[in-house]
């Protein structure tokens, strides 16, 4: 718990005092990395936040975006990072849990959960393969008993990751507009504590977080108890139908410490609230352990007079704790009491703005000689090289994790997990999709065009599934950002994400910043996560089966982009070469066009074209409808690339689309009036994946070998491993 | 015709049961709080999916505790059809109203997919429009899904004929493969697989007509027209 020398001095000259202990350790929570994002703020504020949906209000914890039809839907991400790698199954059941608790902060239901989760190598690390189960089994055990179904996400292993975890947890939740928390207060209002009891768990949580990660520090991550927080969930959601709540904040970061400073500072208001009030669930607290506890599954709600009582009603029906812990006054100031006696008073607007930082970028020199990497030689059989794609963790399927969230609860979802986006039904007849993506081998070797092909990539599957994207949230992870190299890359990042989505429109509507991931062996490679929804005012497209003779046609141009690709880091153990490069205008073409062809209901299976390539999309294609095909690769438009490139280049802004041969004419006819490139490559028949250069055969693979690789290596390396 | 939908603390289907028996079947569905007393002019009642208590000591033993499970037992004794599913079917298991035990997957892990079962008995309130050995395509969720009994147990259930559903594919290790059973008088069924998630199309990636035939077996039971 600390603050640099200069922080100390700029505090003291703003309070005209020295702190007491209690006060400085407030401070010292509240102006962490973790909640203040003083070396980010800066920056963030070039994203866009505006659109047409964006509904914004003070003190939401949630972005929110107005569906139409009096509706709203409401998405957060965060992530558990340093937790999680210490203590993999409650760090990722409470990087859950707290997502989850910013949902209900707006006064929406969350309606699902996507997770994004990334591990060392885990075929040679045993204790990857600990963090990695484990975590899993974390969100399982939390969303499963929450009843929100966990739809989607994406899972990354690499060494950077080796002794760490990154655990990044998105939440999205739909409510009425009339129901939206307002976020007002007046003097005399009551300030409750509701939900789990406050303990000795999770102290100092978010300094923990805001370090390089060199201890294993337990006792810094928070208990999960999923009933509890399914409880407050309902309580607070009928608390809200009875309009009992006029303004609301979950605990996380920083808890009470930063609860009340940011809720007080957002709403100009001033809270007293008395310690000795709290319910806790251990003896002697200290009036600082019971400031500063993340203890979990804990809201804090305003509400008045004429409204307590119910609020107190609702919370015994369920039987969950609260305690009425302070009153709202009118002059700003954040009052800490203990048996009545005042024992810190601090201005919130001061607690609540730590003083932002100025810190140093430069160019990491890494970076230019990455470029130059010499090419790897063609393997003799390209046959092998499939199955060794199919069988990569980062490439195999995923459906040992997402077996074991329940993604049907809530019978919204229509598009399930294990394809590209998700898509879930609103009551109001729409469809909303949503997709998370990153990837920490593209924004290594180029930090802008990787983050730019994670926002097109989660564009992509969100188009996949017939939804056209308006909002996006971002997740930007990186070392210590006192690192000028680390810090160039994060700033690289924010105005990557900037650009494409000013010219995608897409407003960014929430994110967070996770620094100093870093453990002894170095920093994570930059890993910003993008998160993409989607709404579909029509039909939505769920993969249809393929059957004999459906045509395969490919959009988009396939160039030499290999640098970061699963082709060259694990087949060839090469990190490095040329980063895919989207061309903004080009990709906002062809996706406009596939959304357009999906809407005339002429399109069976729309797919993205990412990690692997096309190699590893069309075998996609073929094991989860077990049937072959033919590929004629000199139709596969391309930069005269040799074969494996042509296979495994990661290009981004390429769909492959499966049509009927009836529909042939009308697809190819619109794509050619749009001036897009594209190509009828093949048809789907047999049993063999079949890749004919100029009549010659050049790769053949069994699917029901390819299907084996595919589906079963990753849970036979987690479960005999 | 009315139908009283139990939510325990930690019920998570509730809302997915109402909304199918309300806006799909058109029941009058009513979600009832377990502390509180049963409506009077219920016709049924259905005891939905989720974590009651969190699955705590063992799913559903803490919630057969319940108030409201006395007046349920007293329900069925008179006949009222009564369904279980999931979480619910693991309450009816622990208040005694169903015999045997649900036991933790093979897989020891929680296991969300579709799968199929077929119906072994059509006689029951739940089943009467499915034909006998008809396939259902349906989903399960649960980590504690594998039901058991021993051998007097098994032997009984099926020679009174209280098996309803098995399942196709080797699901969970449960004994006989069996997806759900009845009482002896055939009114109390319990099962583990999700009917309300499987009865509308445009969730169910196979064919939601069998599914939607357990609720109109139901609709058909009460008497009323479908």
């Amino acid at each position: 718990m600390s603050l640099t020398p200069q922080e100390s001095k700029y505090l003291e000259k703003k309070i005209g005092r020295k702190p007491n202990p209690l006060e400085f350790q407030i401070v010292a929570a509240e102006w962490s990395e973790h909640c203040s994002y003083k070396s980010s703020k800066k920056y963030l504020k070039i994203l866009p936040k505006e659109g047409k949906r964006v509904i914004s209000g003070p003190g939401y914890d949630s972005g929110v975006l107005d569906v139409g039809d009096g509706y709203v839907v409401t998405v957060h991400i965060e992530s558990h990072n340093h937790p999680s790698a210490v203590e993999p199954y409650g760090g990722a059941a409470t990087g859950v849990g707290g997502v989850i608790r910013d949902i209900l902060s707006a006064g929406t239901r969350p309606i699902a959960i996507l997770d994004g989760l990334r591990f060392g190598n885990i075929e040679k690390d045993h204790h990857a393969r600990w963090l990695f189960k484990n975590a899993i089994r974390g969100i399982a055990d939390y969303g499963n008993c929450l009843g929100i179904p966990t739809v989607g996400g994406e899972i990354e292993f690499d060494k950077c990751f080796t002794n760490y975890a990154l655990v990044d947890v998105a939440a999205i939740g739909f409510g009425k507009k009339e129901n939206l928390i307002r976020n007002r207060a007046q003097k005399g209002d009551y300030v409750v504590l509701i939900g789990g009891s406050t303990g000795r768990d999770g102290i100092g949580g978010s300094q923990f977080a805001s370090d390089n990660l060199d201890a294993d520090n337990r006792s810094a991550v928070q208990i999960p108890d999923p009933f509890i927080e399914k409880l407050v969930i309902e309580v607070i959601l009928e608390a809200r139908n009875q309009k009992c709540i006029k303004a609301m904040k979950d605990l996380g970061g920083g808890g009470l410490s930063c609860a009340i400073s940011e809720t007080a500072d957002a709403l100009g208001i001033g809270i007293e609230l008395d310690l000795s009030l709290v319910h806790k669930r251990e003896q002697n607290m200290s009036p600082s352990e019971l400031m500063v506890s993340e203890s979990q599954e804990r809201m804090l709600v305003i509400t008045d007079l004429a409204k307590l009582t119910t609020l107190k009603k609702i919370c015994e029906k369920f039987r969950v704790p609260y305690s009425v812990i302070g009153r709202v006054h009118e002059d700003k100031m954040m009052e800490v009491k203990l048996d009545k006696n005042t024992i810190a008073k601090l201005p919130s607007q001061i607690v609540a703005n730590a003083p932002l930082l100025d810190r140093p970028s430069s160019k990491p020199k890494y970076l230019s000689a990455l470029e130059q990497v010499k090419k790897p030689t063609m393997p003799t059989d390209i046959s092998k090289t499939f199955l060794k794609m199919l069988s990569n963790p980062n490439i195999a399927s995923k459906h040992w994790v997402y077996s074991q969230y329940d993604h049907e609860v809530g019978i919204r979802t229509v598009v399930k997990p294990g394809g590209d986006g998700a898509s879930l039904r609103l009551d109001n007849g729409k469809f909303l999709s949503v997709k998370i993506d990153g990837n920490s081998k593209h924004c290594y070797i180029n930090p802008r065009e990787g983050v730019i092909g994670c926002f097109d990539e989660a564009c992509r599957n969100v188009i996949c599934t017939g939804a056209k994207p308006i909002g996006m949230v971002d997740h930007l992870q990186f070392g210590n950002p006192e690192d000028p190299e680390i810090f160039w890359t994060f700033k690289e990042s924010v105005q990557a994400i900037t650009d494409y989505a000013k010219y995608f429109e897409i407003p960014c509507v929430g994110g967070k910043v996770s620094l100093y991931n870093e453990t002894d062996e170095g920093p994570i490679k930059p890993t910003p996560l993008i998160g993409v929804l989607g709404l579909n005012e029509g039909k939505p497209l769920i993969p249809k089966k393929i059957e004999n003779g459906d045509l395969l046609i490919i959009v988009g141009i396939t160039k030499d982009e290999l640098g970061g690709s699963e082709y060259y880091e694990y087949i060839h153990g090469v990190i490095g070469g040329k980063c895919p490069i989207v061309d903004m205008k080009s990709s906002k073409k062809i996706q406009d066009a596939v959304l357009e062809l999906i809407h005339q209901d002429v399109i069976k299976i729309a797919h993205d074209c990412s990690k692997g390539g096309l190699g590893v999309g069309i075998s996609k294609l073929c094991i989860s409808n077990e049937i072959g095909c033919m590929i004629f690769v000199e139709k596969i438009p391309s930069d005269k690339l040799r074969l494996d490139e042509l296979l495994f280049s990661e290009t981004h802004s390429r769909f492959l689309l499966v049509i009927s041969q009836q529909d042939e004419k009308k697809v190819m006819s619109l794509l050619e009036k749009k001036g897009i490139t594209h190509a009828s490559i093949g048809d789907f028949s047999g049993k063999n994946m079949t890749f004919k250069e100029k009549s010659k055969i050049v790769a053949c693979i069994r699917i029901d070998k390819a299907q084996e690789k595919w589906l079963n290596s990753l849970e036979a390396l987690v479960t005999h491993g | 015709m009315k139908v009283a939908v139990i939510v325990f603390p930690g019920s998570n289907c509730d809302r997915d049961m109402h909304h199918v028996l309300t806006d799909v079947f058109h029941l009058d569905s009513q979600l009832v709080w377990h502390t509180d007393e049963l409506p009077k002019n219920i016709d049924a009642i259905v005891l939905p999916g989720g974590f009651s208590y969190g699955d705590r000591l063992r799913a559903g033993v803490i919630a057969a505790h319940s108030p409201v499970i006395k007046d349920i037992k007293k329900m069925a004794e008179k006949g009222m059809p009564v369904l279980g599913v999931c979480n619910g079917f693991q309450i009816l298991v622990e208040s005694g109203l169903l015999p045997g035990a649900l036991l933790k997957n093979t897989s020891l892990n929680f296991m969300c997919k579709w799968t199929e079962i077929i119906v072994k008995n059509n006689t029951t309130p739940f089943t009467n429009k499915l034909k006998l050995n008809q396939r259902i395509p349906i989903a399960i969720a649960n980590g504690e899904g594998r039901y058991y009994a021993d051998d007097a147990t098994l032997k009984s259930l099926k020679k009174n004929n209280q098996i309803v559903f098995t399942y196709v594919e080797e699901v969970n290790g449960a004994s006989l493969g069996i997806a759900g059973i009845c009482n002896k008088a055939g009114n109390v069924v319990g099962m583990m697989p999700h009917p309300e998630r499987s009865a509308e199309q445009i969730i169910n990636p196979k064919n939601a007509k069998p599914a939607s035939l357990i609720f109109e077996s139901l609709l058909n039971t009460l008497g009323v027209i479908a």
